[in-house]
């Protein structure tokens, strides 16, 4: 269309305003890092670099980082084990109780944080376990399982049976198949389910808070904190994980973007 | 759920499932023995916690088997302004969730197709408030618009608002924040449909003269309906269950807790579980009534 249409440019400059007003509590939480506070982290006093270079000054900020850190690396590796497993398991094979199998993963995706969160808890208490680092870790699994379920089986899904059947017509082993040609093509998709599960339990609040008892995460101490004022290397910690998540998916499509040009050529 | 599917673009190859029940079984078996322990029998410990009853040798938190129907007269009668303000919270943040994110994905889809580049920046700046706490961005949201905040003094100037006026504590700042924390949960689902949108239908319409808004009003909008019911679920379901925002510590006031905030104080602090439990399991049996409403509409392999 050359036509003259209002849409045209009234579509991209709602998109930038927009896309403005996303970014403006990033910027805010960034600019409020570098805040030279005393007691509250609310006015503007001035530029330093102190918290950025002393976070571990405030140690409740740093242990409730490496809490969270510890937790979210557990429970990435158990749940993209077990749900790469079962993504195989989905596109692969035919079986019995499919749907069945389909509701049962979809459930937790439908279900209230709140819901998981004090249905878990009251089950501890039935238990009689006692909350901590395990069960917060159990809980993260949990909620994170269909999650990686979802994204390993969309790669599955492009994966050329052909070439394990190549493989085994060489006289490969089904392990050899295994190691040497499904894992390595699933790869990509098992890593962005890992990142995605890293990323959902690190910034986990809700299914957290029931199931910790003590353990101090980063979002159960911002949540803590909020009610006498965020302190500015919360901040530090806010918006360093945000440049490294930024950095990684940027290098992701840049990576991507040069395999695609050279597959072009 | 196609939240993540932006990610995959790759074309899926016909797998011809084979019938290999053995090997199936032992892949699925770990996990799904997993949810069925951490989060099929948690929901029934729910339904068992909201039927006790106060323990006959007393004390805080002790409470004994029973089949107590009155803890759920008890929850509705005491909390039903907070059951009402979820839903209605929910509702009107994801209708305009929605309104301001169709615009945004139908422009990363459709406009910006043929420019990877733009596309793989717009798509990054949908998901980068995933990466910074969103207690922190809510935090920073009650801040911004605090009582001596600049955005409240202009407001103030210029008459708008009132010397008396504020915004933390109100309903408007509570679902304001409700709607920015949801907007990529609703972008990302409709994106991903927009993207395999068929363009030569779009042009096949204004071929046939229809005009632009016609052609959106009969082709695109009715393809992207699907999109549309995922965002709208992954929008709805969490906001209903949200505390967060609606916290007095962020931005919420005495009058606007919702179900969350209730559970929340009931399980956590005063330890009052059966209420806990019956408002949770209330807010469950909503969520599925919508689901399956979801699911009969497009069956259950489309939900993954």
């Amino acid at each position: 269309m050359t036509k003259f249409s209002l849409g045209r440019y009234l579509l991209p400059t709602y998109v930038f305003l927009t896309f403005l007003f996303l970014m403006i509590p990033i910027g805010y939480t960034f600019v409020f890092s570098f805040n030279d506070s005393i007691k509250s982290n609310i006015i503007w006093r001035g530029f330093t670099f102190d918290n950025w270079l002393n976070v571990c000054d405030q140690a409740d900020v740093c242990s409730a980082f490496g809490n969270s850190i510890l937790i979210a690396v557990t429970a990435t590796v158990i749940a993209t084990t077990l749900g790469t497993m079962i993504a195989i398991a989905l596109v692969r094979y035919r079986f019995k109780f499919r749907s069945a199998t389909n509701l049962l993963l979809f459930l937790p995706l439908a279900t209230p944080e709140v819901v998981m969160g004090a249905g878990l808890a009251a089950q501890f208490l039935d238990f009689g376990w006692s909350k901590g680092l395990g069960t917060v870790i159990i809980a993260h699994v949990m909620f994170t399982l269909s999650f990686v379920v979802v994204t390993v089986k969309a790669r599955v899904a492009t994966l050329d049976p052909a070439l394990e059947e190549a493989g085994r017509d060489l006289y490969a082993s089904p392990a050899q198949v295994f190691r040497k040609i499904t894992f390595p093509l699933l790869l990509p998709g098992i890593l962005a389910a890992a990142m995605l599960a890293f990323a959902l339990s690190f910034d986990d609040f809700i299914i957290t808070q029931f199931n910790s008892g003590a353990v101090d995460t980063f979002p159960k101490f911002v949540y803590t904190a909020a009610a006498r004022g965020i302190p500015p290397e919360a901040n530090v910690v806010g918006s360093a994980v945000f440049l490294v998540a930024i950095a990684i998916v940027i290098a992701v499509q840049v990576r991507s973007t040069l395999k695609q040009r050279k597959l072009s050529k | 759920m196609a939240f993540v599917a932006f990610g995959s673009q790759a074309p899926a190859k016909d797998q011809n499932p084979t019938k290999g029940g053995r090997v199936a079984l032992w892949l699925l078996l770990p996990g799904l023995f997993y949810l069925g322990l951490f989060f099929i029998t948690p929901l029934i410990s729910l339904i068992i916690t909201s039927l006790k009853q106060p323990s006959l040798s007393g004390g805080i938190g002790r409470y004994d088997l029973g089949v107590e129907f009155g803890n759920y007269a008890y929850a509705i009668s005491q909390y039903a302004p907070q059951i009402f303000r979820s839903f209605s919270f929910a509702l009107l943040a994801t209708v305009i969730a929605l309104a301001i994110s169709y615009p945004i994905a139908y422009f990363i889809a459709v406009r910006a197709r043929d420019r990877p580049l733009l596309k793989g920046i717009l798509l990054t700046l949908v998901v980068a408030p995933f990466f910074i706490s969103f207690l922190l961005r809510t935090f920073a949201w009650k801040q911004i618009f605090s009582n001596d905040s600049f955005i409240v003094n202009v407001l103030k100037d210029v008459g708008i608002f009132g010397a008396d006026s504020y915004i933390i504590g109100t309903n408007f700042a509570v679902v304001f924040g409700l709607v920015y924390n949801f907007i990529p949960f609703m972008t990302l689902p409709i994106y991903a449909n927009l993207d395999r949108l068929d363009l030569r239908l779009v042009e096949a319409g204004s071929d046939l003269y229809a005009s632009p808004a016609t052609t959106f009003r009969k082709i695109t909008f009715p393809l992207s309906m699907p999109g549309i019911i995922s965002g709208t679920l992954l929008t709805f379901i969490p906001i209903s269950g949200d505390y967060v925002v609606a916290s007095r510590d962020f931005l919420g006031g005495p009058d606007t807790a919702m179900i969350g905030n209730v559970v929340e104080a009931n399980f956590l602090r005063i330890q009052d579980y059966p209420t806990a439990s019956a408002l949770s399991v209330m807010l469950m049996a909503t969520i599925v009534v919508l689901v399956s409403a979801y699911v009969k509409r497009s069956g259950t392999d489309d939900l993954l």
